[in-house]
């Protein structure tokens, strides 16, 4: 080690060693030593076998500064040159997309690339191959099925994610109390007027979304949004009634009966349509005259599906963020 | 510039876009996050939207059995934005329950504090 | 048409729906579940890599009762289906090899759930390698990143819910960017199939009407998956999401998330935007440059970190980096060589991730890279894979790094302006790399008093860290057929 001069304090060096180390210079640095680690050291008698061994060596060098540099020094004054850089960069990001968007196709135009044979195809065709009347269902249900099947299966990974991260343990007496203490904010307190009218409003809500997604095919409508009516009528019954009416009967074993039956349905009909589709076999569903209710092959039975599935997984999400449990 | 103009809806959805974009990554309380990546999404599916809209055609809805080609909009974008608002949806209600978690332990919405004292607190429960 | 060509489409939906099942069984019968599925995955890609070997060329399959451009299609090829055996096979020895883990550090009555993630996850990656549309790719992205989330998460530790949130965030402004490629591709040329995206952009490109929004459609589309995939800027919520995950999730993560999403990349370079497009472009280099630039600073922070797992979590970083500089070449030979490090660090990876919890175990479970002393002694099934898997990420020869990094060298000399500086920093890094790896290796192996094995990890871990250590010394010593296969299967590619 070299000497240290008389007057250290005062020179350049220490003024800007302190300065970036908050302080303290590098010279005057404390190594942190684990405590632990020189103990467990000491006790087993050991030849050192490499330089990175034995913590008494006195630590110089450019490896060991690096190991032990701090980061706060530099972290303030990296933050706000941070701040200012992103900012810059999603202020380019906006600009070059702006930039870009002046040079596509005019909106609204009928030239425009997009509208080619593709397009042609599903609204010409469309009500003779699939029999939906709405055009869009007939697509994303039957040309581009696959689509939507992995579409639900997201909302289904999303459902066990949320359960994964705030579905109460049953067996933990003491969390589920604690819970349970922390609802009694947002339990009802038979409130007479918002009993009435939830009792003459629920029912309407039901029939409507199941209209919708029965109609799915034949007007604007389809298993998402229904499913959304229907699991929004189920949270207005229970934010009026509480736990303990609609416990009875929608608990965690129905929600997994109808995710099971609704989403296994879906996967094994489509498969059915997709093999006998690439195979070149003639499939079996009917598909019905368009208008009626009972047509389009398997739109309904998959809108009814998905449409179960969407209102359960939207009922759940409601039960997880309140409570963490249905009942 | 007058691309701009021509394309007004493209252009409200890429600025809506980009002001979800950086609250998304710049904004450090969790909830203002969660908002953010909500306007990203909007704007992107306005974008989307937006490309399938011919002047003066109708919804593709058959009526009157009129299933002529110059008679309805382009279908394809309403389809994939149905796909797109279920994904968001899915997204948001994930982010929400972390952020629920997150509050429970840490009392805090601030993003880099948690990151902070999760660092220093090591593996345990 | 034969019924072998049935068999990805199968093993998608069989994924999707063992996944749905295993939500609802109990915990035992969803791991057996899930080994059956991951079992059933690895002998179908192998039987549908022998057709398409024998017929010499891909083929498309039918989703539905409509071709292709108006319904789904997917296509399997050589390569698609080595990478779908080799993932699904990676996958399965790392849920064996962790699952003692999986039962210590998740709450008993989630297990079953983690094994759902993990069977949504494999359906993703299957869709993601073998579809051919871009909006079903999107669609399979998200089902990918909510599943690594979630698995992630099972930890009920904070610090795995902090890490999981970052990772959310990045994520989820990666497909935002993606997300906005596929639009803007979709309004210039009309089409969702990538066959049909390709030519329409080739008569775009020769006519030179929107060359701006090509440009940018490359480069969303590029720093979307890059942030996905851990490049270097956007590699912060890398080492977080490893420091807190289970052991088998850090394998998965790091060796299959990240992976498919660099695969998606090359089947965007090859399949959507075409070869000549993209050589045309300057985003190649941009590319180049930010691999170049976590090949060296991935490994320059490993050094400095003092517990194990976060050390070979950045050295993740850095091998990403290699496989981001072999796209960014911009020839041929660079796509082979990174489309090898694929299968090479995927290997490797994993077995350390695995092998690295046995060695901790030895010690009580504390993972900092000083108390490891001797542990090779007390655990030599761990030690001696561990060791199989640090030289394998050396590059030392015999194992795969070896001819990873070979092909990175040779495939560098066909770029005349970028043969220097990819040299160098191929040498550089793995000197680097050689200095944490070893150091580790050495201090593992180092004498201590009492040399006797003392614990026995369990028979599915032996197993598992041995295959893995097997099939890398394997595709080491076959390297120069896998990577014919590889070639082969890149011309059939596009």
């Amino acid at each position: 080690m070299s000497k240290k001069r008389e007057d250290y304090e005062k020179s350049f060096w220490y003024k800007i060693s302190s300065f970036v180390n908050d302080g303290k210079s590098f010279a005057t640095k404390e190594i942190k030593e684990e405590k632990h680690i020189v103990e467990e050291d000491k006790s087993i008698n050991i030849v050192p076998m490499s330089p990175w061994d034995t913590e008494e060596i006195e630590r110089t060098g450019l490896y060991d500064s690096y190991k032990h540099w701090s980061f706060e020094g530099i972290l303030k004054r990296a933050q706000k040159f941070y701040g200012v850089f992103s900012v810059l960069v999603c202020v380019l990001i906006i600009g070059i997309l702006l930039y870009s968007i002046s040079k596509l196709p005019r909106f609204g135009n009928a030239e425009n690339p997009v509208n080619n044979e593709v397009s042609k195809r599903y609204i010409e065709q469309g009500i003779e191959e699939t029999g939906a009347v709405n055009i869009v269902t007939g697509m994303i249900l039957d040309y581009r099925a696959f689509d939507t099947l992995g579409e639900s299966h997201v909302l289904f990974t999303a459902c066990i994610v949320v359960f994964i991260l705030l579905r109460l343990d049953s067996k933990d007496q003491k969390t589920l109390e604690e819970a349970e203490a922390d609802d009694r904010n947002f339990e009802p307190k038979n409130d007479t007027i918002l009993q009435k009218v939830t009792r003459l409003l629920v029912p309407p809500v039901f029939i409507f979304g199941i209209y919708v997604i029965l109609n799915g095919h034949l007007s604007p409508g389809g298993g998402f949004s229904g499913g959304a009516i229907i699991g929004a009528g189920l949270i207005l019954y229970l934010n009026a009634f509480g736990f303990k009416k609609t416990g009875k009967f929608f608990t965690l074993r129905l929600h997994k009966i109808i995710s099971i039956i609704a989403l296994g349905f879906y996967s094994l009909s489509k498969s059915y349509s997709f093999f006998t589709g690439a195979n070149h076999l003639e499939s079996f569903i009917p598909k019905g005259t368009p208008g009626n209710i009972l047509s389009s092959g398997l739109i309904l039975p998959l809108n009814i599906a998905v449409g179960m599935v969407v209102a359960c997984t939207m009922y759940g999400f409601y039960v997880m963020f309140r409570k963490g449990g249905y009942k | 510039m007058i691309g701009l103009f021509n394309n007004l809806e493209a252009t409200t959805a890429i600025i809506v876009f980009g002001i979800g974009f950086t609250t998304l990554m710049l904004n450090r309380n969790m909830i203002k996050k969660i908002i953010g990546f909500d306007m990203m999404d909007c704007g992107m599916y306005l974008f989307l939207a937006s490309k399938g809209y011919i002047e003066g055609r109708l919804a593709p809805i058959v009526v009157n059995g009129i299933t002529d080609m110059d008679a309805y909009i382009n279908p394809i974008p309403a389809g994939l934005v149905l796909t797109g608002i279920v994904v968001s949806v899915s997204v948001s209600a994930v982010m929400l329950s972390l952020t629920i978690r997150l509050y429970r332990k840490y009392h805090t919405l601030d993003i880099d504090e948690i990151m902070m004292r999760a660092r220093e607190e090591g593996d345990d429960e | 048409m034969d019924f072998v060509q049935n068999l990805p489409f199968f093993g998608i939906v069989a994924a999707l729906f063992f996944g749905v099942l295993c939500s609802v069984v109990h915990r035992r019968a969803a791991e057996i579940l899930t080994y059956l599925l991951l079992g059933f995955e690895v002998v179908a890609s192998v039987l549908v890599l022998q057709f398409v070997i024998r017929t010499g060329s891909s083929f498309t399959y039918m989703m539905g009762h409509f071709p292709a451009p108006w319904g789904n299609e997917i296509r399997a090829g050589i390569f698609e289906c080595f990478t779908a055996f080799f993932f699904s096979a990676t996958m399965l020895l790392a849920l064996v090899g962790g699952r003692k883990h999986i039962y210590h550090e998740v709450e008993s009555t989630k297990v079953n759930l983690y094994y759902t993630m993990a069977c949504l996850l494999l359906s993703s990656i299957l869709a993601l390698i073998y579809t051919n549309d871009l909006f079903t790719a999107y669609v399979f992205v998200e089902i990918n990143t909510l599943s690594a989330a979630g698995l992630i998460m099972t930890k009920r530790s904070g610090k795995a819910i902090a890490a999981a949130t970052k990772y959310m965030v990045m994520s989820l402004l990666g497909s935002a960017l993606f997300l906005m490629g596929i639009c803007t591709t979709y309004d210039i040329t009309g089409h969702l199939l990538m066959s049909n995206i390709k030519e329409a952009m080739a008569a775009l490109h020769a006519s030179g009407q929107y060359a701006v929004p090509i440009s940018v459609i490359i480069g969303l589309m590029s720093i979307g998956l890059a942030i996905k995939s851990a490049l270097y800027p956007f590699h912060t919520w890398l080492p977080d999401a490893h420091g807190s995950a289970s052991v088998s999730t850090s394998a998965i993560l790091s060796a299959l998330v990240s992976e498919v999403y660099m695969f998606l990349l090359i089947k965007i370079f090859y399949r959507v935007i075409g070869w000549d497009v993209v050589q045309d472009n300057k985003i190649m280099n941009v590319l180049y440059l930010f691999g170049i630039i976590a090949m060296l600073m991935g490994s320059i922070h490993a050094l400095r970190e003092s517990d194990i797992k976060q050390m070979i979590a950045y050295s993740s970083i850095a091998q990403f980096g290699y496989i981001f500089m072999g796209i960014g070449l911009g020839t041929a030979f660079g796509m082979q060589a990174a489309a090898f490090h694929l299968f090479a660090h995927a290997s490797g990876k994993a077995l350390v991730f695995i092998a690295q919890a046995g060695l901790a175990d030895a010690n009580g479970g504390d993972r900092r890279i000083v108390a490891l002393k001797g542990t090779a002694h007390k655990n030599p099934i761990a030690g001696l894979t561990f060791t199989v898997g640090a030289f394998s990420m050396v590059g030392i020869p015999f194992f795969a790094g070896f001819i990873s990094k070979y092909n990175f060298a040779t495939a560098a000399l066909y770029s005349p302006n970028k043969i220097v500086i990819t040299l160098v920093t191929l040498a550089i890094s793995t000197v680097l790399n050689a200095i944490y790896f070893l150091r580790v290796v050495l201090r593992i192996y180092s004498p201590i008093e009492d040399k006797k094995p003392v614990i026995r990890s369990g028979f599915a871990f032996g197993l598992a860290v041995t295959v893995m250590a097997i099939g890398n010394i394997a595709l080491g010593v076959f390297g120069s057929n896998v990577m014919e296969y590889i070639i082969s299967g890149l011309k059939m590619f596009g």
